[in-house]
């Protein structure tokens, strides 16, 4: 326990004295992982919904692989993206590599698969709960994922959360992409994997305890909100 | 009136069991109740005849094409106002905003809910919700509404509210539904079609029925069943 | 229903703005160098003065040697700053690379237990592996292709051990870093060849000490090159050139000699002009 004694006291330290270069690193690191759950929400909860409620060949398929690609290895994606955003690879003329946008769309890829499979589950659910009366009342199958994902959006946030915490925790894909540079593209993940192998286990540790801090008050946030929603919409 | 539905040898199997067993009906009532002991198909008849199931045998020809909506027995509602319930039926048909709100509050003040037009549906009370449910059908202006068993869920109150406001319906539109109240079932139809395991057993008049069941099975359900 | 239009509008706005904000158009090179000179610390003393001096603000790449290289080689960096100088001419010779220019050295050392079973101490490189691998004692190496493995090898072949034949559990290929490879070292209580640089500002040493310093073999020179524009017209030629022209400058050598770590200086210029 005396090894958790000084880190948590240089992570209280750091966070009170507001550290500009630690602030820096914070805000980067939200930016990215909250833009790349953004864009996985906009991609994956309509995939979602249309897996939960449509009907066509290969739904069963692209279920089992969503359910799959959950478990993609951060470095393997950061890996991809990387031969595709390298200057001699094929997007390469956007000069996309190293830079924060190239963090956002690895960890978009990462979690998408996440959101869409989770979203699936929640709309499934719904859909036996709402299936007779909205295909009585004329919706097709389109309008029926459309309402299902409005009407449950509170609820969705349990699948957008899964997925932040997918992107803010991983180092594999951030790391190879953005290059870990100084001001630029260092987030939380890969300035503790720096400072670790620096040797700097204590303050390595202490910024692991301002991690794990931050994700615990976003999921509070996000449990208030539901409640709030719930209490108002039922 | 003339017949509104035939139903010619309709059949509907699953996991081994004849749920709906060599159907065949016509019915031209302008109130028809199903009846019949649990289990008998009334529900899966109504979800037939609603195009919510397919058969797996036999046809349903209707004369006139009839434009329907359903109430069921646990209203279902959206996480949203009870006026914009109402209104998502509307707008699915095709009307405008304006004229689906217009709509919608008319159908809301029909059943007696113009004050609660802007709660949240799903905190109303059973009563209540299932009474937006009848305004949300309603307001569709449908020729033949399908009710499975409307009231089960409700207190004896609410279920006489429910049951008034389908009187008030009738009188614009056919209605076919399923109550396992008995007492319901006399107030409410003008014909009873008696359904047991999956069979047409009877098809009468509602005075008929109870004062006369012709067959067997009609006399013993009669019997055991709490009016 | 109004509150949930807001809640998604807000947070569509949000997400916009987020994604679209970017670092301001700033004028940057890209440059790709190794381990041993982030984690050193060299880098953090180092390009403030230049991007001070000329504006161009340098995002460095820090990777292991062939790794540095082999993005290089892909276009990804404008100048390699690299120590490995067998791997760098074979570099230029390939057309990757303009020029080869010599920036600084620093040396290596062999740390390792200080109670040295292997009785390594001392000031030859050569004799204190070959001690080394008699005692079969634990030894960490990088396998990373960096530059300190590259190193690393060709002591052990100048020292006549076959690594090939001679390899057994005490020799322990980790390929990482030199900072996690310090880590394992210390962890395990092995003998490791690191870099001064790092050595110095790393705090995990456990029982670990300098066993041999000083050989002249250990000298371990950096150079620094620009990517060849011809194969990627990309590159950002004239301010990587600015960058490289400043390194073996008076200002920049003067520089370099000044980073010290605990009153240690740990980079020796030595650029010819």
């Amino acid at each position: 326990m005396h090894e958790f004694n000084q880190p948590l006291i240089t992570a209280w330290q750091l966070v009170a004295g507001a550290d500009a270069r630690l602030a820096d690193i914070v805000f980067l690191s939200l930016r990215v992982s909250l833009s790349a759950t953004l864009i996985a929400c906009v991609a994956g909860m309509p995939m979602g919904a249309l897996l939960a409620v449509g009907r066509f060949p290969g739904r069963r398929v692209l279920i089992v692989l969503f359910n799959g690609l959950m478990g993609l290895p951060p470095v393997v994606v950061g890996l991809l993206v990387y031969l595709l955003l390298s200057r001699a690879g094929p997007l390469g003329r956007f000069g996309l590599l190293f830079s924060p946008s190239a963090m956002i769309i690895a960890q978009a890829i990462l979690v998408t698969p996440i959101v869409a499979a989770l979203t699936r589950q929640v709309i499934a659910d719904a859909w036996s709960e709402y299936r007779e009366q909205l295909r009585s009342l004329g919706a097709g199958r389109t309008r029926a994922a459309a309402t299902l994902l409005w009407d449950g959006c509170f609820s969705l946030t349990t699948a957008a959360l899964a997925g932040f915490g997918r992107a803010i925790a991983e180092v594999g894909a951030v790391m190879i992409v953005g290059g870990n540079i100084d001001g630029v593209t260092r987030v939380m993940t890969t300035t503790i994997a720096l400072e670790t192998s620096k040797g700097d286990l204590p303050l390595a540790l202490a910024l692991g305890f301002i991690l794990i801090a931050l994700v615990l008050a976003i999921n509070a946030l996000a449990y208030a909100l539901r409640g709030w929603a719930q209490r108002k919409w039922g | 009136m003339g017949a509104w539905l035939a139903i010619d040898h309709l059949g509907l199997t699953e996991g081994g069991t004849n749920i709906i067993d060599d159907v065949s009906l016509t019915l031209a009532a302008q109130r028809t109740v199903i009846l019949g002991p649990n289990g008998a198909g009334k529900s899966t008849l109504l979800r037939l005849i609603h195009g919510l199931l397919h058969p797996g045998s036999g046809r349903m020809h209707w004369p006139g094409v009839l434009t329907q909506a359903m109430v069921f027995q646990r209203p279902v509602m959206l996480r949203t106002t009870a006026l914009a319930n109402v209104i998502y039926g509307l707008k699915l048909k095709g009307h405008t905003a304006a004229e689906s709100e217009q709509r919608a509050r008319q159908a809301l003040a029909r059943v007696g809910l113009e004050q609660l037009a802007q709660r949240p549906a799903r905190l109303l009370s059973g009563g209540e919700q299932q009474r937006v449910a009848l305004a949300r059908a309603w307001a569709l202006e449908p020729q033949l509404l399908i009710l499975d068993e409307p009231t089960a869920s409700l207190d004896p109150a609410s279920s006489r509210e429910v049951e008034r406001i389908i009187t008030d319906i009738a009188a614009g539109a056919r209605i076919l539904m399923t109550t396992h109240n008995l007492g319901q079932a006399r107030r409410l139809a003008e014909e009873i079609v008696f359904i047991d395991r999956g069979r047409v057993v009877e098809q009468t008049p509602v005075g008929q029925f109870f004062c006369l069941p012709q067959t067997g099975a009609a006399q013993r359900f009669l019997k055991e069943e709490i009016p | 229903m109004i509150s949930r239009r807001l809640f998604c509008s807000a947070l569509a706005a949000a997400s916009v703005l987020a994604a679209t904000a970017s670092t301001a158009e700033e004028r940057y090179i890209t440059v790709s160098s190794t381990t041993s000179t982030e984690q050193s610390g060299l880098f953090g003393h180092l390009l403030p003065a230049f991007e001070k001096t000329s504006g161009i603000k340098v995002r460095v790449v820090a990777l292991g040697t062939g790794q540095a290289l082999d993005m290089a080689r892909r276009g990804d960096a404008d100048v390699v700053f690299v120590h490995d100088r067998a791997a760098e001419e074979k570099f230029v010779a390939e057309g990757f690379g303009l020029k080869r220019q010599e920036v600084m050295y620093n040396d290596f050392i062999v740390a390792g237990p200080k109670a040295d079973p292997a009785k390594a101490t001392g000031k030859d490189i050569l004799e204190g592996l070959r001690r080394i691998e008699a005692a079969k004692a634990p030894f960490v190496s990088r396998g990373d292709k960096s530059g300190t493995h590259a190193a690393e090898l060709r002591y052990w072949k100048a020292a006549g051990v076959d690594l090939d034949a001679k390899k057994g559990a005490w020799y322990r290929d980790t390929g990482s870093g030199m900072g996690p490879a310090l880590n394992t070292a210390a962890s395990m209580n092995a003998y490791i060849l690191a870099d001064r640089g790092t050595w110095l500002s790393f705090k995990n040493r456990g029982d670990l000490g300098i066993i041999v310093e000083g050989d002249t073999k250990l000298f371990n020179q950096y150079g620094v090159i620009l990517v060849n524009p011809a194969k990627h017209p990309h590159v950002k030629q004239a301010d990587g050139q600015k960058f490289i022209d400043w390194v073996v400058s008076d200002a920049g050598q003067k520089t370099i000699a000044e980073y010290k770590i605990g009153g240690e200086q740990l980079f020796f210029p030595n650029a010819q002009r």
